[in-house]
């Protein structure tokens, strides 16, 4: 039976080094992806991502497991990634107007957009990439923390008290802060959802 | 129900987290409000919409990193932790202690002083003129003072006179 993540933790304060590369194996993934989709820059993510292993790694000794583990791992990263935002809001508004169209694939760096690519599917792989801009482009335009709410509501599946505890606020006030946030989504994806609502 | 009370239960009724009566009231609600179950139905868009951003995986290279940077990070010491990793230091070190302790309160030798208090002076003197003795040999052997006369004592001249 696979041991939980307090166990592994518990085990990683004593000292057990296999059980923190458990732990970096279980969690590598959610953790850059929801970094990535907060800061939408890979390398940052990544960046951001292996800051929070290592500062759960310099708290071991002070562990107590008094939340889940998921809890105190996503509130250090909500808060790196927050940080890191307001840091860096600066650079991104002066991205220059005539930098190159990019096509952002999730699976790797983004790459700039080919218009004469040899795809039998060109157009329906265009219309799927213009698409997933849009949904990335409403996410982004979220505040910070509505951004996080919804990112760690829709892909973390963590349940609402794990998610209040998290950003530090109320159950009730995380639930007006979705329920924002879903509307300024429904707007800004108007036109999405009323094909899906047709279909 | 009203509209507005139903916003934040909007969500949990999709994602099926509500409780049973709160379902039921929210299913209530939605049979007589039509621009509520509008924009449950237009929520629900949104969400399935989510779905479609595909994952990331991180790069090769990213667990090495992690680990590199565990690898150099300072070992924490306690100001104790080294008698846990040198038992043998703890024990060494308590028997110095223990030994220092036992000489220091240690009951002073009787018979020692009683032979200083005694007075075996000429032992005493003879230790200092240690280094004098050590030449006796020499000078009882030493030729240019056999040449010297032989010293008056008080019995000699005594019996000269008569």
């Amino acid at each position: 039976m696979a041991r939980t993540d307090v166990q592994l933790m518990l085990d990683v304060k004593a000292g057990d080094e296999q059980s923190f590369a458990l732990l970096l194996h279980r969690y590598r993934t959610p953790l850059v992806n929801f970094l990535y989709r907060m800061v939408r820059n890979r390398e940052q993510a990544e960046d951001l991502a292996q800051e929070v292993f290592i500062r759960v790694y310099r708290a071991r000794a002070d562990y107590v497991p008094s939340a889940k583990f998921t809890t105190w791992l996503f509130r250090i990263a909500t808060n790196l990634a927050l940080n890191s935002v307001r840091d860096t809001r600066h650079q991104r508004m002066e991205v220059s107007l005539d930098a190159p169209v990019t096509v952002d694939s999730e699976e790797g760096d983004e790459r700039p957009l080919d218009v004469a690519e040899k795809n039998p599917n060109i157009e329906e792989h265009l219309v799927q990439q213009a698409q997933r801009d849009m949904i990335r482009h409403a996410i982004d335009k979220l505040p910070e923390k509505q951004r996080a709410a919804v990112l760690l509501h829709k892909y973390q599946d963590l349940d609402y008290g794990e998610i209040s505890k998290i950003l530090s606020c109320s159950q009730s006030a995380l639930k007006s802060l979705l329920f924002r946030a879903y509307e300024t989504l429904r707007v800004e994806l108007a036109p999405l959802v009323a094909l899906r609502g047709k279909s | 129900m009203s509209c507005t009370r139903m916003e934040s239960r909007l969500l949990g009724y999709i994602d099926g987290r509500l409780k049973e009566k709160e379902q039921r009231e929210m299913e209530k609600h939605l049979a007589a409000c039509p621009a509520c179950t509008v924009r449950v139905n237009e929520f629900r868009s949104v969400s399935s919409l989510l779905d479609e951003l595909p994952q990331i995986e991180p790069s090769a290279a990213f667990d090495v990193r992690v680990r590199a940077r565990i690898a150099a990070e300072p070992v924490k010491q306690e100001w104790w932790s080294w008698l846990g990793a040198a038992p043998r230091v703890l024990v060494a070190a308590s028997m110095l202690l223990l030994a220092t302790v036992w000489v220091g309160h240690r009951p002073a030798d009787s018979t020692k002083v009683a032979s200083f208090d005694g007075g075996d002076e000429s032992q005493i003197m003879q230790d200092q003129d240690l280094p004098v003795l050590e030449n006796y040999d020499v000078l009882a052997n030493f030729e240019p003072l056999t040449d010297l006369p032989q010293p008056v004592s008080a019995d000699d001249s005594s019996e000269q006179e008569m």
